[in-house]
C-alpha cells in the first residue's frame, strides 16, 4: 500500500480556520477481476472544511466516482475499500455497521446522483418518494406535516410546491435534478457529494441547477464534493480542486491557483486542452496518449508515459503526494528534491 | 440561393411529428428553415441548440433519413425525395454522417474492419482486396490511427476516442463532399475532444470537405466553425459568423446561452441568476422565446419576428432589430462569413 501518500494529511489552507468536517485518509479501493486486482483508487487523502466546495476532476476511469462512492460507503462488489479512513466529524464511516451507516447517509453525508431522472420511481408522485426518504431516516410526523416539509424542501431548490403532486414524467430534466437535490439535502447534511449532477442537462439549465445547489449549500454551510470532468463547471463552482489520474490524487489546491499556475504537468495539459471562447486556436490539441490500465501498474509515476516533463527517475520512483508550497499539494518529482520550484 | 449550386439545400423546410389519429399534439421539430451548405466553397457550419431545439432533426433532414412535412431538400439542385437510384447512391456516398456515440454505431460482434469493408464493397470503391486494404489503411492514417493497432480488433478493445476517429476515417474513405457530424465529441473526454475536433477541421482545410457540425456546445462550435446557426425550439434564433454571434450575440436567447457557458476561469464566475424563471408555460403564438425572454415586448406574444439583419454577417429573429433589413430570401447562408477556401474563389456574401 502506498503509505507515502496516506501520510500526507493533505489540503489544509493555513489561513482557513473553519472546522474540518471530512477527513479522508489514504483511501484505497480495489476491484477484483479475472486478470488481477485493479487499484481503482490508490491512497486518496484530503480534508474538507465546513462550507468548502471541492471538485474532483479527471478523465473517465480515473477513479473520481469510485472515490466518491467509497466516501458514501456505496462501493459494490467486486469493488472493495481495502484501506483508509473516512472521518466525518471524527467518526470513521468505514467502521460503522450497516445500520449506523444508513442513519448517517442523508443526515451526515448525502449523495446527489448523476442523471437524477433515472433515480426517481416513475409510478410514484414526487412527494411520496420524498416522504419515503424522510420516514426511512426516522422523521416522524403526520401526513400533513410531512407534506408541508416536502413543500418547503422543494421551495428551497426553486421549485413550486405543486411539484410535490407531480409524477416524474411531468418534470423536465432540470426539475428532476432539483428534486434530487431537495431529497439529498432534506436532512441538512454536513457533506453533499454531487456526482456529475448536471451531465445530462443543457447549459442554461445546468447553470440554474448549479446556482441552486450553491445557494442551498451556503445556506446549510454544508461542504460539497463535486465530481466532474467539465473544467468550466469546476472553475465556476469550486473553491478547491483535486485532480485525479489513474486512481491517484495528483494535485490538490485552491481553484484560482490551479487554473493560474497548475503545478502537475497533467493538470497543466488538462487546462491547456480546454477550448475557450476568448481566442480561436489555430490547432486544437488534446493530451497525447491514454491513461494506463490500472492492472499491474508499473513502478514510478503513473503519468510518466504521457508526461512532457518526464525525467529519468520518474520511470522508477513514484512521487510522494506532499505540500509543494503553502496550500498546494502535488505528486510530482518536479517539486520534490528542492521542496518548491521557486 | 440559386439552383444548380453544388451542395445541400433546405428550402423552407418544416418537419412535424405526431398529429396522427391517436396523438393530436403536433410537435414542430423544424419550423420553416432555409439553408444551403455549399460543397464548392466548403466551410464549417455549426448548428447549435439545446435538447429539443430540432438540431438532430435538421441533420436527419439533410441526410435524407427523414422527409420534410413541407418544403424541399435538394442536393446539387435535385430534390432528394425524387432521385433515381444512382443519384441517390451518389448522394448517400457524398454526404457522410459522424454520429454522437462512438460505441452504438458499431456492431459488437464484428471487428472494426467491418465498418470499412462494407462501404468499400457497397460503393465499389476498390477493384481488388489489396486495393481496398490500402484505401482503408490510408484513411486510418489520415486521422492519426495506426492500421495495425486498429484493424482486426473488436470495438470494445478500442478507446472512445479511437472509435470516434475510426468513424471519421470511414467517412473520409468515401471521399464525401459534405460531412454531417452530430455531436461527435459529446461522449468523449475533454482531452480527446480536441484531437477529434482537430481532425474534423483538417478534413475541411486539407481535403476541402464541407462540414456541418451539430452541437449543444458553443465553445467547441466557436473553435471549429466559421459560421453558426442557433436554433430554439425548431426555429432559427440567430445566424451568422461565429465571431459575431458568439462574441457579440444579438438575440436574447443567444445571450443567455453564451452567458451560461461555464468558462474555465475562476475569476469570471456566473453572476446571480433568477432561478425562479424556469420555462414551463409554452405559448404557441408569437416568438417562441417570449416566455423566457428578459427583453419581451407586447408584440412578441402575438407576432412571429422575421429574420432581421442587424449586421453584415448575421441575422437575428427578434423584434429588437425590427428597424434593420429583413433577410428576404431567408437562406441563412446569406448571413455567413466566407470560409478561407471560399474567399479564394472571390465570392464573399
Amino acid at each position: 500500500m502506498t503509505l507515502t501518500q496516506s501520510d500526507a494529511t493533505a489540503t489544509r489552507p493555513s489561513a482557513d480556520d473553519r472546522e474540518v468536517v471530512l477527513d479522508v485518509r489514504g483511501v484505497c479501493v480495489e476491484y477484483g477481476t479475472d486478470e488481477g486486482q485493479v487499484q481503482a483508487v490508490d491512497g486518496a487523502s484530503f480534508t474538507l472544511r465546513r462550507g468548502e466546495r471541492l471538485a474532483l476532476v479527471g478523465e473517465s476511469g480515473c477513479g473520481k466516482t469510485t472515490l466518491a462512492m467509497a466516501l458514501m460507503r456505496l462501493t459494490r462488489p467486486p469493488g472493495q475499500v481495502t484501506d483508509g479512513q473516512v472521518l466525518l466529524d471524527g467518526t470513521d464511516l468505514l467502521q460503522l455497521d450497516a445500520q449506523e451507516m444508513r442513519a448517517t447517509r442523508l443526515a451526515g453525508i448525502a449523495l446527489v446522483q448523476q442523471g437524477a431522472m433515472n433515480s426517481l420511481n416513475p409510478v410514484l408522485r414526487v412527494q411520496d418518494q420524498m416522504i419515503d426518504a424522510l420516514q426511512d431516516h426516522g422523521i416522524q410526523g403526520s401526513k400533513e406535516e410531512l407534506r408541508e416539509r416536502v413543500g418547503d424542501l422543494l421551495e428551497r431548490v426553486g421549485l413550486r410546491r405543486e411539484v410535490a403532486r407531480m409524477y416524474p414524467h411531468e418534470l423536465s430534466g432540470g426539475m428532476k435534478q432539483r428534486v434530487g437535490i431537495a431529497t439529498a439535502t432534506s436532512l441538512d447534511p454536513r457533506v453533499i457529494v454531487a456526482d456529475e449532477p448536471t451531465s445530462a442537462l443543457d447549459v442554461v439549465v445546468q447553470r440554474q441547477v448549479m446556482v441552486t445547489l450553491g445557494r442551498l449549500q451556503q445556506g446549510l454551510e454544508a461542504a460539497v464534493i463535486l465530481v466532474g470532468h467539465d473544467m468550466g463547471l469546476v472553475a465556476q463552482f469550486a473553491d478547491t480542486v483535486g485532480v485525479m489520474y489513474a486512481g491517484k490524487l495528483v494535485e490538490v489546491g485552491p481553484v484560482e491557483q490551479i487554473f493560474e499556475e497548475p503545478l502537475h504537468p497533467y493538470t497543466r495539459l488538462l487546462i491547456e486542452s480546454l477550448p475557450n471562447l476568448r481566442e480561436k486556436r489555430e490547432r486544437l490539441e488534446g493530451i497525447p496518449g491514454l491513461p494506463p490500465p490500472l492492472i499491474n501498474l508499473p513502478p514510478g509515476c503513473v503519468f510518466y508515459p504521457r508526461c512532457p516533463a518526464v525525467m529519468d527517475h520518474c520511470t522508477r520512483i513514484a512521487p510522494v503526494f506532499e505540500e509543494a508550497r503553502s496550500g498546494r499539494h502535488v505528486a510530482c518529482h518536479l517539486y520534490q528534491e528542492t521542496g518548491a520550484r521557486s | 440561393m440559386t439552383t444548380g449550386n453544388a451542395g445541400l439545400e433546405l428550402r423552407r423546410v418544416t418537419k412535424e411529428f405526431g398529429g396522427g389519429y391517436f396523438n393530436k399534439d403536433v410537435t414542430v421539430a423544424v419550423d420553416d428553415i432555409s439553408l444551403s451548405i455549399s460543397s464548392d466553397q466548403p466551410g464549417i457550419t455549426a448548428i447549435a441548440g439545446e435538447s429539443g431545439s430540432g438540431k438532430t432533426t435538421l441533420a436527419r433532414l439533410l441526410m435524407g433519413i427523414v422527409a420534410p412535412t413541407s418544403g424541399e431538400v435538394l442536393y446539387n439542385g435535385k430534390n432528394v425525395s425524387k432521385m433515381s437510384r444512382s443519384e441517390r447512391s451518389e448522394y448517400r456516398r457524398e454526404i457522410q454522417p459522424i454520429f454522437q456515440d462512438p460505441f452504438e454505431v458499431y456492431n459488437p460482434f464484428y471487428k472494426i474492419d467491418h465498418i470499412f469493408t462494407t462501404p468499400v464493397s457497397k460503393f465499389k470503391l476498390a477493384s481488388s482486396k489489396a486495393e481496398g486494404r490500402k484505401l482503408i489503411e490510408g484513411a486510418l492514417e489520415s486521422v492519426g490511427l495506426r492500421p495495425d493497432e486498429t484493424l482486426g480488433r473488436f470495438p470494445h478493445q478500442l478507446s472512445g476516442g479511437q472509435r470516434q476517429r475510426a468513424m471519421v476515417a470511414r467517412a473520409l474513405m468515401l471521399k464525401p463532399r459534405i460531412i454531417l457530424a452530430d455531436e461527435p465529441v459529446s461522449m468523449v473526454d475533454a482531452s480527446i475532444r480536441a484531437t477529434i475536433l482537430d481532425s474534423i477541421r483538417q478534413l475541411n482545410r486539407e481535403l476541402g470537405i464541407a462540414v456541418v457540425y451539430i452541437t449543444h456546445d458553443l465553445t467547441t462550435a466557436y473553435q471549429v466553425a466559421e459560421n453558426i446557426i442557433i436554433l430554439y425550439r425548431g426555429s432559427v434564433a440567430e445566424s451568422g459568423s461565429v465571431e459575431q454571434v458568439i462574441k457579440d450575440p444579438k438575440h436574447p436567447y443567444t445571450q443567455l446561452l453564451v452567458e451560461s457557458i461555464p468558462q474555465p476561469d475562476p475569476k469570471r464566475r456566473w453572476d446571480e441568476y433568477n432561478i425562479g424563471s424556469v420555462a414551463e408555460a409554452r405559448q404557441t403564438q408569437g416568438c417562441k422565446f417570449a416566455d423566457r425572454c428578459p427583453a419581451v415586448m407586447d408584440e412578441c406574444w402575438s407576432e412571429v419576428p422575421e429574420l432581421y439583419i442587424p449586421g453584415e454577417t448575421r441575422a437575428a429573429s427578434c423584434f429588437l432589430y425590427r428597424e434593420t433589413p429583413v433577410l428576404t430570401d431567408r437562406d441563412l447562408a446569406a448571413t455567413f462569413a466566407s470560409s478561407p477556401q471560399a474567399a479564394g474563389n472571390g465570392q464573399g456574401p
